[in-house]
C-alpha cells in the first residue's frame, strides 16, 4: 500500500511540473467542448434558396411567398434563366432551386396538377434531405389551403370532421438541437483522450529514459507499478469530467435532468476500459510517439467512429454493427445522453452498465496480464 | 558463504549467445569486476542476476536466494544501477530518495537516516531541491548510487556507473564504492575502462559471452605476461610492429601512441638481455629505436594479450 502511495505522489509531483501535460489535461477539454459546442451543428435553419419564376403570375409569387413565411428558406437569387440557376447551385451558393413553369397559374386555375421542380445539391445528403422535408411540408400546407380555397369559393362547406392531424411533441431535446445531444457525450471522448493518452504516455515515458528498469530491480509488485500508474490518472480524468460538465453547464445552459454523482459513478465505470486500453498501448509501444500514434489510430478513432458519438450506428452496415458490441463509448454514450437528456437512472441502464463494466474488467486484465509479462 | 554463486550460466537471443556456458564465485565485501569490450555480455550478465531477464540455461544464487525461483527475495537484498541515468529527472533530489525509499519499504525514521547518509554522501546536502535533470553527470551518478544502497542491500550492481564522467568524478566514485565494500557490502561492477579494473579485488575478462581471464589484476598479468614486458619507443612504429609480431622473443606486441608495448615470449627468459637483442633486430632492419626499457605492465596490456581480436562496438 505504502508503496502505491509513494508512486501516486510521484506522479501527481511530474504531473504538476509538466506544464505541457496539465495543459492537455485541463485546458484541451475545454476548448475542445466550446469548439464542439459551436460547431458541432447540424440543425438547418435557413436553407438558401434560388427561384426561377417562369410563369410571373400572382399565383406563383403567392407559392414563393409560401416558402418566404415559412421561416427555413431565404431565398437568395430570383434567378432570370436556367444557367444562372445553375451556376449558383454550383458554386454552392444555394441548396436549392425552386424551378416554376409558365403553366403553373393556368394549370392551377383549370383544376390540374401544377408541377414545380426542385433542385437540391445533394453533396451533403443529410442537408438535403432535411431541406426536401422542408420543400415537401411548404409545398402540401399549400396545395391544401389553395384546396380548401377552391372549395370555400365554390360554394361547398368543408367538413371538419374526417381530416387527421398530427401534433409533434418532442422529449428530452424539444428543440432538436444538435448541441444538447453533442455535448454530453463529449464527456466520454475527453475521458478516452486524456486517459488512454496520458497513461499509455507515462509508462512509455519511463522505459524511454530507464527509469522503468530501475524499478523492475526493486521488490515493488507488478500490481503495485500499476495501480501506482492508473489511480493518479483516475483522479485527473474526474477532474476533467467535472472541468466538462461545468462547462456544459454553466456555459452552455445544458442541465443536467439525471444524478450527477450517478454520472460520476458511471464514469469510473468507463475509465476501466480506458486506463485497461492506455496500458495495453504502453506495452505495444516502444516510444512515446510510437504511443501517441498508436492510442490515436488504434483505440481514438475507432472509438468515435463506432461509437455513435459521430454517426448513428443504426445506419451502419450489419456487420460493422456487430463490432460496435465491444466499444465502450457506445455504451457510455448512451449512459451519459440517458443521463444528462433524460434523467435515466440505473434502473433504466443497468444494463448498459453491467456490459461496460465487463467490457472494462475484461480489457483491464488483459492488459494487466500483459503488461506483467512485458516487464518478466 | 560466497555473495554470488554462478554456475553454467548461458543467455540466448534467437541464434546470437549473449552469454556463453559462465561459472564464477563473488566473496561477501569483494569489488568485484566484470571487463570486457562492448557486447561481450557483462550487461546481459549482469541483467540475469538482477532478475531483468531469464537466463537460457544455468544457474545462479545472489545472497543465497536462486534467481529463477525466488527473483522477489534477490530484488529485495540488491542494489542497482545502470549506465543509464535513471531517476527521475522532473523529481527533486529529495524526492527521488523519498520515492525508492518508500519503494524498498523503508520506515520513516531509517528513511530520515538514510536520506541524510545519501545526501552527505554524495555532496548534495544543500541542493536537495534541485530538480535531479539539472545535477551535472558526476552528482547524477551519486545520487543514482545512493539511491540504489539507500536499503543497504548485501549486494550493489554497478553497470558501467562511470561513463561520460570525468577522471575527477570517476576518481571520487571509487573511493565511495571502496567505502562500501570496506563496510561489507559486496560491490559488482562492469566496465571497459581498464584504469578502473585495477581498482578491483578481482576482476573477469570476458569476450564473446565467454570468460576469457580471472583472478586479482596481479594474477592477471603475472599470468598472461610471464616473461616480462619492453616498452619501445621509435619513430616508425609501424614497419617495427609487423617486424616484431613474428620475432622468435616476442609474444605479442600492441602499439601504444608513438610506442609499443612488447611482451616477451618463452624463449626470451632464456636470452641474457632480450631487450638488446631485439633492438639489435630492429636496428639491423634499418629501424632506429630511440629507447627500450622493461615496464611493469597494466591491466590494458593483458586485455590486449587475451583477446586476438577485439570485438567491434556494438
Amino acid at each position: 500500500m505504502r508503496a502505491i502511495i509513494d508512486f501516486m505522489v510521484k506522479e501527481f509531483l511530474q504531473f504538476l511540473r509538466d506544464p505541457k501535460m496539465f495543459a492537455v489535461v485541463l485546458i484541451a477539454p475545454v476548448i475542445q467542448l466550446v469548439f464542439l459546442g459551436y460547431a458541432a451543428n447540424r440543425d438547418l435553419n435557413d436553407v438558401k434558396t434560388c427561384i426561377l419564376d417562369n410563369d410571373r403570375s400572382n399565383s406563383s409569387r403567392d407559392f414563393i411567398s409560401a416558402f418566404e413565411k415559412s421561416g427555413y428558406f431565404s431565398v437568395i437569387q430570383y434567378s432570370e434563366n436556367y444557367s444562372e440557376l445553375e451556376r449558383e447551385i454550383d458554386l454552392g451558393n444555394a441548396l436549392i432551386a425552386i424551378v416554376i413553369p409558365d403553366d403553373f397559374e393556368k394549370n392551377m386555375n383549370s383544376g390540374k396538377t401544377s408541377n414545380v421542380q426542385v433542385i437540391f445539391d445533394g453533396s451533403d445528403g443529410n442537408k438535403a434531405s432535411v431541406a426536401a422535408g422542408y420543400v415537401m411540408s411548404v409545398a402540401s400546407s399549400y396545395g391544401s389551403k389553395i384546396f380548401i380555397e377552391r372549395f370555400e369559393k365554390s360554394g361547398i362547406k368543408v367538413p371538419p370532421a374526417g381530416s387527421i392531424e398530427s401534433v409533434t411533441r418532442v422529449w428530452y431535446n424539444p428543440d432538436l438541437t444538435t448541441r444538447d445531444f453533442m455535448l454530453p457525450s463529449i464527456v466520454g471522448l475527453v475521458l478516452i483522450i486524456i486517459t488512454v493518452n496520458m497513461t499509455s504516455l507515462a509508462i512509455v515515458k519511463e522505459r524511454e529514459i530507464g527509469t522503468l528498469e530501475q524499478l523492475l530491480v526493486t521488490p515493488v509488485k507488478p500490481y503495485q507499478l500499476i495501480l501506482g500508474k492508473l489511480l493518479p490518472f483516475t483522479v485527473i480524468g474526474l477532474v476533467a469530467v467535472t472541468l466538462v460538465l461545468a462547462v456544459m453547464i454553466f456555459w452552455f445552459g445544458i442541465e443536467v435532468k439525471g444524478s450527477i454523482s450517478f454520472l460520476f459513478f458511471c464514469s469510473l465505470i468507463f475509465m476501466l476500459s480506458t486506463l485497461g486500453l492506455g496500458l495495453f498501448v504502453s506495452t505495444v509501444s516502444k516510444s512515446q510517439q510510437q504511443a501517441m500514434v498508436t492510442s490515436a489510430f488504434l483505440v481514438i478513432m475507432p472509438m468515435i467512429f463506432l461509437s455513435g458519438f459521430a454517426f448513428p450506428i443504426e445506419s451502419m452496415p450489419k456487420i460493422i454493427q456487430y463490432v460496435t458490441y465491444i466499444i465502450p463509448l457506445k455504451y457510455f454514450t448512451v449512459i451519459i445522453r440517458g443521463i444528462v437528456l433524460k434523467g435515466l437512472t440505473i434502473a433504466d441502464l443497468w444494463l448498459e452498465l453491467s456490459i461496460l463494466f465487463l467490457l472494462g474488467v475484461v480489457i483491464l486484465v488483459f492488459s494487466s496480464l500483459r503488461f506483467k509479462k512485458s516487464m518478466e | 558463504m560466497n555473495s554470488i554463486e554462478v554456475i553454467n550460466l548461458t543467455k540466448r537471443f534467437g541464434k546470437f549467445t549473449a552469454v556463453d556456458n559462465v561459472s564464477f564465485n563473488v566473496g561477501k565485501g569483494e569489488v568485484f569486476g566484470f571487463l570486457g569490450a562492448n557486447g561481450s555480455g557483462k550487461s546481459t550478465t549482469i541483467r540475469m542476476l538482477c532478475g531483468i531477464i531469464v537466463p537460457t540455461s544455468g544457474e545462479a544464487s545472489v545472497n543465497g536466494f536462486n534467481i529463477l525461483h525466488e527473483p522477489e527475495k534477490v530484488k529485495a537484498n540488491i542494489g542497482y544501477m545502470s549506465q543509464k541515468f535513471s531517476l527521475y529527472g522532473d523529481l527533486s533530489v529529495e524526492e527521488n530518495i523519498n520515492f525508492f525509499g518508500g519503494i524498498y519499504g523503508l520506515s520513516q525514521s531509517r528513511l530520515t537516516d538514510r536520506k541524510n547518509w545519501v545526501l552527505q554522501m554524495s555532496g548534495l546536502t544543500e541542493r536537495r531541491k534541485t530538480l535531479s535533470a539539472q545535477l551535472s553527470v558526476g552528482f547524477k551518478q551519486r545520487l543514482a548510487l545512493g539511491c540504489a544502497v539507500l536499503h543497504e542491500p548485501a549486494i550493489v550492481f554497478l553497470d558501467e556507473p562511470t561513463g561520460g564522467v570525468d577522471p575527477i568524478s570517476r576518481r571520487n566514485f571509487w573511493k565511495l564504492i571502496n567505502e562500501l565494500s570496506a563496510s561489507g557490502t559486496t560491490v559488482f561492477v562492469t566496465t571497459h575502462n581498464l584504469d578502473e579494473a585495477e581498482f578491483c579485488n578481482r576482476i573477469i575478462l570476458l569476450d564473446y559471452g565467454k570468460i576469457v581471464a580471472t583472478g586479482s589484476p596481479k594474477e592477471l598479468k603475472s599470468e598472461f605476461i610471464k616473461n616480462g614486458m619492453l616498452f619501445l619507443e621509435s619513430d616508425d612504429v609501424y614497419t617495427a610492429y609487423e617486424l616484431l609480431e613474428k620475432h622468435r622473443l616476442v609474444h605479442n606486441a600492441s602499439i601504444f601512441g608513438n610506442a609499443l608495448h612488447v611482451s616477451l615470449s618463452d624463449a626470451a627468459s632464456l636470452e641474457d638481455n632480450a631487450a638488446e637483442a631485439i633492438r639489435a633486430f630492429l636496428e639491423s632492419n634499418g629501424i632506429k629505436v630511440a629507447g627500450i626499457r622493461s615496464i611493469v605492465p597494466s591491466l590494458e596490456d593483458v586485455f590486449l594479450e587475451t583477446i586476438e581480436k577485439p570485438a567491434s562496438d556494438d
